[in-house]
């Protein structure tokens, strides 16, 4: 049923369709429209038979989770940001314990400074952490995905991450097509786990590994990963048949038959990125785009295969490696090892600055010109960051970054003024 | 899908066993018994410890039967034992010592009125005469018996038991109790000679055709010392004293009676002169009274009852109806001397209670057989010196008590049975004996004794009733439970709970415990928690 | 009164069994059939409290429950030496996340069955005191407020043994621990420092708190069993001492136990709802140097006069405070 809704009220039905048996709720922006309405959904008896738990923090939501997971029950919960921070040794263990647990990242920056707003570093900070990640385009997708997501989890046996950009997704509202319980039910059989605590059949779960066997368990788990590059497109052509909707696979394509130059994205930010493309397109630019779903496991495959044609890639990425630049592009260009292609990385959207079309088209026409630099940060004020730069050259101790950079662009003075 | 556990990350359960920790050991644990003190003292070697746990939880029958293994008279001893078990008993540290004696009492009155019996050995054809049916007589018939051996008891009185009968008053030991274990000794087919002084061993012995004998007519003949007297009053002495008040004779004892002596027969005179209605009794003794040979409680039952002990004083001369004391000292040593002091007391009659002598008439024909120092030597068998001619009970050198003349009855019969049979056997070499900072008396429910109820002390001195009572059943009980099992395991499982790692095996009620010695670290925590010290720590050999 | 004693003479209730009493009144580890939850061959040092403590604490859980229970175990002592790959010793259904979460996926566990329904099987989280009291402290605590159906049972040896002895929130004052040594002005811990999570656990108003030790498997055993015929959260934290982290002999870890309870420095006691209900008695009262002179982490202490006089105040207070003495047998 099509709705005009938020698309975290979106997730949150579309959660609920799955029949979670335990859900984790802890609030932290942007994610927090969801554990609220699934709230509102258990606590009205809609979501029936469905343990709904307020924990005292998020790493005890995923600990919680790690229980009722590994007790047999279908587990969701949700984060962002700090949040995945704090809980990221449940993270780890979540997947080492090999919990199907599904949990949604309302992706958001990570401080200091402090900053609720969007980008992806959080979800890039446990990228290696053994979950699935799997990121949305746009609502719909973060509704399909998230159905999708508890039966890849539950058919490997590990945990899935599905990372929707906050507030331009979580907040959004948007006409969603809702499935109904029926096609669902259809598409998701009951969670069997493959080993559950019973008192009728105990086990040990969570032993010490020592290094005689350490080495195999972490090859294992690269190798059980690696299973569901195969299981993703599968499960969503099953998906198709049930639904009539399409989410992609691995990636998505736009336009790049016969593109010199393709962008490399994930998440929302396509929606923009195709808008400039069709239009650079109609001026004669052999351009296209490629959003990667699923970032772990990582493509090598499909995405080797979609670029090998392009003269150059532009990855354009909401995150940034301290230090190296680009995470994503990083990837992209191992990937694209021995192929004559040129990789750009492009740093942009961090802590929710606006990626607009007109910086979009002007960062696409340099590429096709290959003036990029290797690594570009998108709208950068340059003047700021230079006379910061400047600032310390010249003073040992130039006091607080952050307040320096405010007060170059006059928010600290009208601040004072006001 | 249910068998693929992540691998190392899973794991089935138990599996540790294949991980045997035992090898991590320095020291073993290792289950013993430990000999506890009050059956190392034991003069019968009554396994008083196993009698008791029998006991403990209600199983009268088989305590008793345990005693009888080593003593034929529960009923008997549980009123005229000295009962040092109860002084060796490591619960005086706690608080009082078990009262092991009531309990034995208890016992022996349980088999009486439920007449149990004991059944005699496979006949093994051997014959063996016995002269005496005391105590050591008796009890060498009883276990000979045992073994299957014709017994055949000579005894020069009208009736069998000895200073049990003749030499301890009835209000300390009644007579249906002597009589009904006594009998229940000849229902085994001990056949007890009456009246029947035995004047030539080797020829009765050769006579009947006994295979070998056993002399155990004791010491019944009363010391007796001259005192300077006018004949002013008369003089008797404590054992026949004691005989004629049994054979119910007229009694000689009236008015003031002074009694001479600090001895348990000089207790025992006293007590019946008492009895007897006299207008006072006296107990003059040379030593101190801490130093009277009588057993404290008998001393303290007689004072309760008005005899006046008339402590370092000795009888110098009898003269006009009075007596004249000679004060004495106690000098280092704790020997009296006396000091030239004097003084008069009157009296009516005076009992001499000094001792008593093996009677000699029975040797008068045998060379081989002479009284050394007024006692007959035997060698460690108690075998005298003939092939075949055993002894014990007061006529051997020894302490002279009833319980001791009952070890030496089972002793010797013992080793009759192994001479029957031509070779003696080594004895099995005795437990280490267990003292108290073996154990951990922590365990132990704080219990104060059981006191059995005395008579009042008015019916006491009127009559010949029995003083102490006895202890109701569940009293016994309680009074055995207050027993520690020292050295000997009770099944308290603490060994096989407090392991902490599980190594310790249960093997069922009355089986006891075994250690899994490939799990067992040895951390001695058993050795530590174990109430009553059945387990020690032994190095292991690397 | 969790665990009534049978005044009884030899032994009553003060050993593990006693053929003398009824079945009803003996121990579980008294019992031929007693589950073993933590079996042989585990790594755990000589003379092991915790190892002890626990299979006499899960031992009596599975015999409350019929054997339909499942443990979440913290990081630490129990779970390196019980789940080294590839052996374990648990006998029972049994998870190791993390060090600071054992309540949480108790909770989580708890949630999981509720929700299927599995009305039988309880729910156990364990751990040692730096698992419980410090780094798990706030899943401990959710889970306490939430009120979740887990008895969360911590085995408090005083300190961080598994890492090689350093200081918890719940090491005592005075003792040497690595982080803690018995050097300068003051040696050892800190007095006046530390977490008292029984009265904390109390504070949130769960229907049950205990302490337990390992020298009164009857009183621990009731304890284990009361909370296990009461629902929400129910928190039991058991003495347990370590020989490694203590300096003492592995054959002393229940005699210690005792000491420190008769010495009134470890007080025994129940509480429903934030109210204490019964306090285990005194038996024979001793003073706080006999149990301390046995362990090496307190030897400084023996030789000044102002710690131990400290810590016999912290006896005398606990012995004042919960009415530790009279009314034993």
């Amino acid at each position: 049923m099509l709705k005009q809704i938020e698309g975290s009220h979106g997730v949150a039905e579309a959660v609920a369709l799955c029949r979670p048996e335990v859900i984790c709720c802890y609030p932290i922006t942007p994610q927090t429209h969801i554990v609220e309405d699934l709230g509102a959904l258990v606590k009205s008896g809609k979501l029936e038979n469905c343990e709904y738990i307020n924990v005292e923090s998020e790493f005890g939501a995923l600990s919680v989770g790690i229980g009722s997971s590994a007790a047999g029950a279908r587990t969701y919960t949700a984060t962002a940001s700090q949040g995945m921070l704090f809980m990221a040794e449940a993270v780890y263990n979540a997947s080492g314990l090999g919990l199907p647990i599904v949990m949604t990242v309302g992706n958001r920056a990570i401080g200091a400074p402090i900053n609720i707003w969007n980008d992806q570093t959080d979800s890039m900070s446990v990228r290696d952490a053994g979950w699935i990640q799997l990121f949305v385009e746009d609502n719909q997708q973060a509704v399909d995905i998230h159905i999708q997501a508890f039966k890849i989890a539950e058919r490997l046996s590990l945990p899935v991450m599905v990372c929707m950009d906050g507030f331009i997704l979580t907040h959004a509202y948007e006409g969603i097509d809702v499935p109904d319980q029926e096609q669902v039910d259809k598409f998701l059989p009951p969670f069997e786990p493959r080993q559950s605590l019973d008192p009728n059949d105990p086990i040990s779960l969570g032993a010490m590994v020592g290094p005689e066997a350490y080495t195999e368990v972490r090859y294992l788990a690269h190798h059980k990963q690696t299973q569901a590059l195969d299981l993703i497109p599968e499960i969503n052509e099953e998906f198709k048949q049930i639904f009539g909707r399409d989410s992609g696979g691995l990636i998505s394509t736009y336009n790049i038959e016969d593109a010199d130059t393709v962008i490399v994205t994930l998440g929302s930010v396509i929606g923009t990125i195709q808008e400039v493309v069709d239009e650079q397109r109609s001026q004669g630019a052999k351009i296209g785009a490629l959003t990667i779903r699923s970032f772990r496991p990582f493509p090598f495959e499909a995405i080797r295969s979609a670029l090998e044609g392009a003269k150059r890639v532009v990855v354009f990425e909401k995150c940034l490696a301290v230090g190296l630049g680009g995470i994503v592009a990083t990837n992209v260009r191992l990937a694209l090892d021995g192929v004559a292609v040129t990789v750009y990385t492009v740093i942009g959207g961090l802590g929710g600055r606006p990626i607009t079309r007109k910086s979009l088209h002007h960062l696409f026409e340099n590429a096709v010109k290959d003036e990029l630099e290797e690594v570009t940060f998108l709208d950068l004020k340059t003047d700021v960051v230079e006379r910061e730069l400047e600032r310390e050259r010249q003073l040992i101790r130039s006091g607080s970054i952050a307040e320096n950079i405010l007060r170059d662009v006059g928010v600290v003075d009208a601040a004072k003024t006001a | 899908m249910k068998n693929t556990k992540p691998y190392a990350i899973t794991l089935d359960v138990g599996g540790s066993l294949l991980n045997k920790t035992g090898s991590w050991r320095t020291d073993r644990p290792v289950y013993l018994d430990r000999l506890p003190p009050c059956n190392s003292t034991c003069p019968a070697g009554e396994n008083i410890q196993q009698w008791l746990y029998h006991a403990e939880s209600g199983e009268y029958k088989k305590a008793w039967l345990e005693i009888m293994k080593n003593n034929p008279f529960p009923a008997v001893m549980g009123r005229v034992c000295y009962h040092s078990c109860e002084s060796a008993c490591n619960r005086t540290q706690l608080d009082e010592p078990v009262g092991i004696n009531s309990v034995e009492r208890f016992l022996g009155d349980q088999a009486i009125n439920n007449q149990w019996k004991v059944k005699p050995g496979k006949s093994s054809g051997k014959k063996v005469m016995i002269v005496g049916a005391g105590m050591a007589g008796l009890s060498c018939a009883y276990h000979l018996r045992l073994a299957g051996h014709d017994v055949t008891i000579f005894e020069s009185s009208p009736k069998p038991g000895g200073m049990v009968r003749y030499g301890i008053p009835k209000y300390r030991m009644p007579r249906e109790k002597l009589n009904a274990e006594i009998h229940r000794i000849e229902e085994m087919g001990v056949k007890i000679e009456l009246n029947t002084k035995v004047f030539n061993i080797a020829a009765t012995k050769e006579k009947y055709g006994f295979d070998a004998a056993f002399l155990s007519i004791g010491a019944q003949n009363g010391q007796y010392i001259e005192i300077k007297s006018d004949q002013s009053l008369p003089s008797l002495v404590g054992v026949d004293v004691l005989q004629g008040i049994e054979e119910d004779k007229p009694s000689d004892l009236h008015g003031q009676v002074i009694v001479y002596g600090g001895g348990n027969t000089a207790i025992d005179v006293a007590r019946s002169a008492i009895r007897m209605g006299t207008q006072g009794v006296k107990v003059v003794v040379r030593n101190s009274r801490d130093k009277m040979p009588a057993h404290l409680d008998e001393i303290n039952e007689a004072v309760q009852e008005g005899v006046e002990i008339v402590a370092l004083r000795s009888i110098v001369e009898i003269s006009d109806g009075h007596l004249v004391l000679e004060k004495m000292v106690t000098v280092e040593g704790g020997k009296s001397q006396p000091t030239g002091e004097f003084e008069t007391i009157p009296a009516s009659v005076v009992v001499q209670a000094l001792g008593q002598n093996v009677d000699p008439g029975l040797f008068a024909d045998v060379d081989q057989l002479e009284l050394d120092d007024g006692v007959l030597d035997v060698d460690f068998h108690m075998m005298s010196g003939i092939e075949g001619v055993f002894a014990g009970g007061d006529m051997v050198p020894s302490d002279r008590n009833v319980t001791i003349a009952i070890g030496h009855g089972k002793k010797a019969a013992r080793s009759i049975d192994q001479w029957l049979k031509g070779e003696f056997q080594q004895m099995d070499e005795k437990h280490e004996v267990v003292d108290i900072s073996m154990m951990n008396t922590w365990y132990y429910s704080d219990a104060p004794r059981t006191i059995r109820p005395i008579l009042d002390v008015v019916r006491r001195q009127s009559g010949f009733a029995e003083v102490v009572g006895d202890l109701d059943e569940d009293s016994a009980a309680f009074e055995a439970r207050r027993c520690m099992s020292c050295g000997n395991c009770f099944e308290c499982d603490n060994c096989y709970g407090v392991c902490p790692d599980n190594a310790v095996i249960k093997l069922g009620n009355g089986k006891r415990f075994e250690f899994k010695y490939d799990y067992c670290k040895g951390c001695g925590m058993c050795v530590e928690e174990c109430p009553c010290g059945a387990i020690k720590m032994e190095p292991e050999e690397i | 009164m969790a665990h009534q004693q049978v005044k009884f003479y030899q032994t009553g209730t003060l050993t593990v069994g006693n053929r003398l009493l009824d079945e009803d009144n003996r121990t579980v580890q008294a019992t031929m059939d007693r589950s073993n939850s933590l079996d042989s061959g585990h790594r755990a040092c000589q003379g092991c409290g915790e190892a002890l403590g626990a299979r006499y604490a899960i031992d009596a859980a599975m015999r409350a429950t019929d054997n339909q229970l499942i443990a979440a175990n913290a990081t630490g002592c129990l779970e390196v030496f019980t789940t080294p790959y590839p052996e374990s010793a648990w006998r029972i259904p049994w998870i190791h996340s993390l060090f600071g979460n054992a309540a949480a996926v108790a909770t989580g566990i708890a949630a999981a069955l509720k929700v299927k329904g599995k009305k039988e099987v309880r729910v156990i989280a364990q751990g040692g005191d730096g698992g419980t009291t410090d780094i798990g402290f706030g899943c401990l605590s959710g889970m306490f407020e939430r009120n979740d159906d887990v008895l969360y049972i911590c085995y408090d040896n005083q300190g961080y043994m598994n890492t090689g002895v350093q200081r918890s929130s719940a090491t005592p004052g005075g003792a040497r621990t690595a982080t803690t040594m018995p050097v300068g002005p003051q040696p050892g811990a800190d007095f006046d420092k530390g977490k008292n999570v029984p009265s904390i656990a109390m504070a949130h108003n769960i229907p049950y708190v205990a302490t337990a030790s390992v020298d009164r498997l009857h009183d621990l055993e009731a304890k284990v069993k009361k909370a296990m015929s009461m629902h929400g959260a129910r928190y039991i934290q058991v003495f347990v001492p370590c020989p490694l982290g203590w300096g003492s002999q592995p054959a002393k870890t229940v005699n210690l136990a005792r000491l420190a309870i008769e010495s009134g420095i470890y007080p025994l006691f129940e509480a429903e709802h934030g109210e204490i209900t019964s306090v285990t008695k005194i038996r024979n009262l001793v003073q706080v140097d006999e149990y301390l002179k046995h362990q090496r982490r307190f030897a400084h202490v023996m030789k000044n006069p102002e710690q131990l006089s400290a810590i016999q105040a912290t006896a005398d207070r606990n012995i004042q405070k919960y009415g530790l003495l009279g009314g034993q047998e």
